[in-house]
């Protein structure tokens, strides 16, 4: 059974669809990215998995629940990581831990969770007195701490700096390997790369395409070749087809990369020429990102 | 990885972690603990000191005999009432009771956390005010009222409980709450004879006091430390009047509450949305 099945669901705020059905399946063990521009409904979609919001429309089954009426029992199986969480700012980290997973039936070890997010010589400063990084580690802790079949990471790293975003992943990365089934939503293509299995691109409340990070899009697909025109030479001398010239830059969509390289480098050796800034590419997922999303 | 042996915890273990913790934000907040703890004991020394702690001509008690109890009462209001609102608009505020929505603790149980801090806080600032009282301008308490001070006190308090979740299910935001109950509680205490015996009032005065609950919460439990009144001093009709409120509070509290904060408030949140909105350009 996967750990969420999503069916046609929508979500409307007045007239605007928020999410305008979504269907997703996240398989059990996996790290599925949700990714998408600020306003394309990754929020709305997580927060009716959570069960904080009650679809207008769909099938929603998370872990074999409805999550809006999953109740208890539900949130028992669960870890929420909030996109803006807060704790009780009087608390210390030992003690906002030891309550919260006072809640859950099956819980980590208070001491265990704080070594895993790397806040053993913060464990008994008020919340307060903590920086923006350790905040939201602590959020993370906080998270992992009923020890849930499912995590829900709501744009874990927003507003950090690229720094505090590096050093963040390499926690999420040990979070990954738990080989517990996250859910992450991000903006950021790079952690939706480095962090899961597969991704979905949302856009406008639709999924507008859905891979793993190699293959997302196409990807795996074609190739693109770039080299600096020769001198002498125009376009037409070319022994390619469909070749864009682009100021002195030729860029060409190659579906078989290996047949026109080898066109194109015979061609070159036998006229004698040096092919300047020659390079094979393949769409990288910002471009496949940046495509999918853009506005019209 | 080690897991603790996977039981459900109980009602009564879920509610006494909340007690505890509440209480222990509470007493690490110190604007809340002085106004609650240490401001009313500040009005009994003044009060006492400006009118002297003679007997009162037309009241027949000392001047402490008289504001100890309606002092203990307005400081209870206090714990309750003010804290409480207060303090979960800014729970709210937070994030903090959206993260305890996504948690398996029943709402009402949370909540019910809440309010037993409260009660007990307000109990402690009582007991403390009595004390003082006792222990420095000489106040009597009577063994045959005491049923009846407990439970007027259990009674207002679970009234200005509800009316605190009340405040905070309706206040915008943490930064207007304090605004709100001190704006609503001050006037009111003003006309219901806690910080003096408002003689020959107005009669719109006297109507209005009569109308608002801490009237017959600061009378009913004054009356029970009164030594001109005879009898075991339970105020049947006052103690429905506060019931048929806090019922009336609670209802539109549950009703009207709000686990998420609202868009835009509290000052972490809009600087996020800055720093996030920038980053998009």
């Amino acid at each position: 059974m996967p750990a969420i099945e999503v069916k046609g669901l929508i979500k409307h705020y007045g007239d605007v669809a928020a999410v305008d059905g979504v269907d997703l399946t996240v398989e059990a063990g996996e790290v599925f990215a949700l990714l998408g521009p600020n306003g394309a409904g990754k929020t709305t979609t997580v927060e009716i998995l959570e069960g904080h919001r009650a679809a207008d429309r769909g099938e929603v089954s998370v872990l074999g629940f409805d999550p809006s009426t999953g109740g208890r029992a539900y949130r028992e199986r669960i870890g929420i990581v909030l996109q803006e969480g807060s704790v009780e700012r009087e608390l210390s980290i030992r003690e906002a831990l030891a309550v919260y997973g006072a809640m859950y039936p099956s819980r980590l070890l208070v001491d265990e969770v704080i070594t895993m997010v790397g806040l053993e010589e913060k464990a008994d400063a008020r919340v307060k007195t903590l920086s923006g990084g350790q905040q939201r580690r602590l959020e993370l802790a906080l998270g992992l701490i009923g020890d849930p079949d499912l995590i829900f990471l709501d744009e874990p790293t927003t507003g950090f700096d690229p720094s505090a975003r590096r050093q963040a992943w390499g926690i999420l990365e040990s979070l990954t390997a738990l080989g517990k089934t996250i859910l992450l939503t991000t903006h950021y293509m790079e952690e939706a790369r480095r962090l899961a299995d597969r991704i979905a691109i949302i856009d406008h409340g639709r999924i507008v395409a859905e891979g793993t990070p190699a293959t997302l899009g196409g990807r795996d697909g074609g190739a693109v070749i770039r080299f600096s025109l020769p001198a002498g030479s125009t376009p037409e001398d070319l022994p390619l087809a469909g070749a864009k010239v682009n100021g002195s830059t030729v860029e060409v969509e190659a579906a078989s990369p290996t047949r026109a390289l080898h066109d194109l480098t015979s061609w070159a050796v036998q006229k004698g020429i040096e092919l300047d800034h020659l390079e094979v590419d393949r769409p990288s997922l910002e471009d496949v990102y940046l495509e999918l999303t853009r506005e019209d | 990885m080690k897991t603790e042996a996977p039981t459900r915890p109980t009602v009564g273990r879920l509610m006494w972690q909340q007690f505890r913790y509440q209480n222990k934000i509470f007493w690490r907040t110190p604007i809340a603990a002085f106004f609650t703890m240490v401001f009313p004991l500040m009005l009994l020394i003044l009060f006492t000191a400006i009118f002297g702690n003679d007997v009162i001509e037309g009241l027949g008690v000392t001047t402490a005999q008289f504001f100890t109890p309606a002092l203990a009462v307005f400081a209870a209001v206090s714990a309750s009432y003010t804290s409480l609102a207060i303090g979960t608009a800014i729970a709210r505020d937070n994030g903090i009771l959206k993260r305890v929505r996504g948690t398996p603790i029943p709402p009402w149980l949370y909540i019910t956390g809440r309010v037993a801090s409260a009660v007990y806080l307000a109990f402690v600032a009582v007991v403390l005010m009595m004390a003082i009282g006792i222990v420095f301008y000489g106040v009597q308490l009577f063994p045959r009222t005491l049923p009846a001070a407990l439970l007027t006190f259990l009674v207002g308090v679970g009234c200005f409980s509800a009316l605190g979740l009340f405040v905070a299910a309706v206040s915008p935001n943490g930064e207007a709450t304090p605004a709100i109950t001190n704006a609503t509680l001050l006037p009111v205490a003003f006309i219901s004879d806690i910080f003096f015996p408002v003689q020959d009032p107005p009669r719109w005065m006297e109507l209005a006091g009569d109308f608002f609950p801490l009237k017959p919460f600061a009378q009913s439990f004054r009356d029970a430390f009164d030594p001109t009144l005879a009898g075991s001093q339970f105020h049947w009709p006052q103690l429905a009047y506060l019931t048929l409120w806090g019922v009336v509070a609670a209802i539109l509290a549950i009703r009207l509450f709000k686990w998420e904060p609202s868009a835009g408030s509290g000052s972490r949140r809009s600087r996020r949305r800055g720093k996030s909105g920038l980053e998009t350009v």
